[in-house]
């Protein structure tokens, strides 16, 4: 590419970065994020750690503004605060950077792998309720994925490290991922609306049981239905997320509730005994079961003949042989 | 507010051309008439080919446009993003122009301090969203493009969904280079969408020469040709409602 993408940020560690405006400095600690919009580094700053990203200047100023965007979002902690935007001379050149909050923990898809899937409706109500006041105010997030959701905490909490795709309501997508973009899977357009994100945040629990992810065969959302269908981890809210596949909820608050519900009842049903003997019990109810306990007094009664049957050949050989 | 109208030319090819004018050279000459070139360099991922890969870039850097080579399998996130990059790069030259006027020094969205950058940056995005565009797609169907061709059709799908999101108004033309007679054919006329493309690329025999630079060339001539046609203006609503 001609004028974009290439990352020329390399930082050691070490390297004292001077805000050309603000005069704030940082002292570079180590390198914590590479993508195709610029590097991240963790750095030492007067008020402790923070996260420093280096980017094109333009791209760099649009992610800015969406941070301030943030800022203004009541109730909501997706996304992390924006401490400081400066640039940094050095060498001759210009580099534009901004610092945020340094957000600790595993990456969604890790968190899911070590402590199980039983998880995964959990944090997407979390993901639910954050995404909800940021269409409150507006905005969507756009480019939803695991890879860019951190669990930090205890308590655990789900927070979002890359908000560059975040997009006001009414305008189009720009950034997203194909695996987690509706348009992609020809289930809608790319028109930033909530039932955007909502689309995302189904694909997301998607993810994190096809780790692998998977390619479109051409038949939209009845092959992501299919694929919900197909996994046992997903059971307890597949129609929620079949929903959002096909854009039926106009709000992540409505698609929230109904989650709410499903996991209740889930875990409601998870407390019920759960052993379930052979199929008849289970397709004829009462009258099976009184079969069944006839059946067994006829064994108990034949088991009994047998036994004094056995006693009484003993008794005669006994006998015999003396 | 009325809108201007930004013009590109989208040419995907996959190596160098062979026949005709030099293809940077008809880029300056499309730049020359406020329209941008983008090329993307489609490759095999076993193969590199040197001057493919140089042209690509020269071509687009004499049309004032952005390039990128890319493997097939990522051709339709590359195309929407090319196209969006070089809208927001023609916006911010005239939003540059207008700084410059403003506040008449050179200087330019950089030299600004962070946050009246990003006020400005602000107008760049709400004009992006906003203008009308208008994209000439030109298409090498040479002999080894054959291959390339089913993965082009998709992205060319995918780009017509993502800039149908915006709000302003989109038209698209299709050519292929060469042709079946000439050097140049053009396979769909200006219209909001891509629904007919499908049909098209199905009819395609690939093979032949490659021209880049007279495909360029007729390219500009498309542009100039419609200004004449009625009906295709952005007042028309009927003709808009359509490419929503």
């Amino acid at each position: 590419m001609t004028n974009t993408s290439k990352n020329l940020f390399n930082v050691s560690r070490g390297t004292v970065i001077h805000g050309k405006w603000k005069k704030q400095t940082y002292l570079v600690e180590r390198k914590i994020g590479q993508g195709a919009t610029g590097t991240v580094y963790l750095v030492n700053g007067a008020d402790g750690e923070a996260a420093l990203k280096f980017s094109q200047p333009l791209s760099i100023t649009s992610e800015i503004n969406v941070l301030k965007a943030f800022a203004k979002v009541r109730g909501s902690s997706l996304g992390p605060s924006l401490l400081d935007a400066d640039d940094w001379e050095n060498g001759g050149s210009v580099y534009s950077f901004y610092v945020m909050e340094y957000i600790k923990g595993p990456t969604l898809t890790d968190f899911i792998k070590a402590r199980g899937p039983s998880w995964i409706g959990v944090l997407l109500l979390q993901l639910l309720e954050n995404l909800h006041a940021l269409h409150e105010e507006g905005w969507v997030f756009g480019d939803l994925k695991p890879d860019n959701l951190i669990v930090s905490g205890p308590p655990f909490a789900l927070r979002c490290v890359d908000v560059g795709g975040t997009t006001k309501i009414g305008r189009s997508v720009k950034e997203y991922t194909e695996f987690f973009d509706r348009g992609y899977w020809r289930a809608g357009s790319r028109k930033a609306e909530p039932s955007y994100d909502l689309f995302a945040a189904a694909m997301v629990a998607v993810n994190l049981v096809y780790p692998e992810r998977f390619l479109r065969d051409g038949t939209g959302s009845r092959q992501l239905i299919l694929k919900v269908k197909q996994k046992q981890e997903l059971r307890a809210y597949a129609p929620v997320l079949v929903k959002a596949l096909q854009g039926e909820y106009a709000s992540a608050q409505e698609m929230r509730e109904e989650l709410l519900e499903a996991l209740g009842a889930a875990s409601h049903e998870s407390r019920k005994p759960s052993s379930r003997p052979s199929h008849s019990v289970k397709n004829n109810g009462r009258t099976a079961r009184r079969r069944q306990q006839k059946k067994e007094k006829q064994l108990f009664g034949l088991a009994s003949v047998l036994g004094t049957a056995v006693l009484y050949v003993l008794y005669i050989l006994t006998e015999v042989l003396m | 507010m009325k809108q201007g109208t930004i013009r590109q030319i989208l040419l995907l090819t996959d190596g160098c051309s062979n026949n005709g004018e030099d293809p940077s050279a008809m880029a300056v000459l499309a730049r020359e008439q406020g329209i941008t070139v983008n090329v993307i360099g489609i490759i095999d991922e076993d193969a590199s080919n040197q001057r493919g890969l140089h042209e690509i870039d020269q071509i687009a850097l004499s049309g004032g446009g952005i390039s990128q080579t890319v493997y097939a399998t990522q051709l339709s996130h590359t195309v929407q993003m090319v196209t969006r990059q070089a809208m927001t790069q023609t916006l911010q030259g005239v939003v540059n122009e207008q700084l410059k006027k403003i506040l008449h020094k050179e200087t330019d969205l950089e030299a600004l301090p962070p946050d009246t950058r990003g006020e400005v940056m602000e107008v760049v995005d709400e004009l992006g969203e906003t203008a009308n565009l208008e994209v000439l797609i030109l298409v090498d169907t040479s002999a080894s493009m054959a291959s390339k061709l089913p993965t082009v059709k998709e992205a060319l799908l995918d780009l017509s969904l993502s800039l149908n999101a915006r709000m302003g108004s989109n038209l698209f033309s299709l050519s292929i280079f060469p042709g079946k007679r000439k050097e140049t054919e053009q396979l769909i006329d200006w219209t909001p969408t891509l629904e007919s493309l499908p049909a098209v690329f199905s009819k395609l025999s690939p093979g032949g020469l490659t021209p880049t630079g007279p495909a360029i060339r007729e390219a500009i001539s498309k542009f100039k040709g419609k200004r004449h046609k009625k009906g295709w203006l952005p007042t028309d609503d009927e003709y808009i409602e359509k490419s929503v």
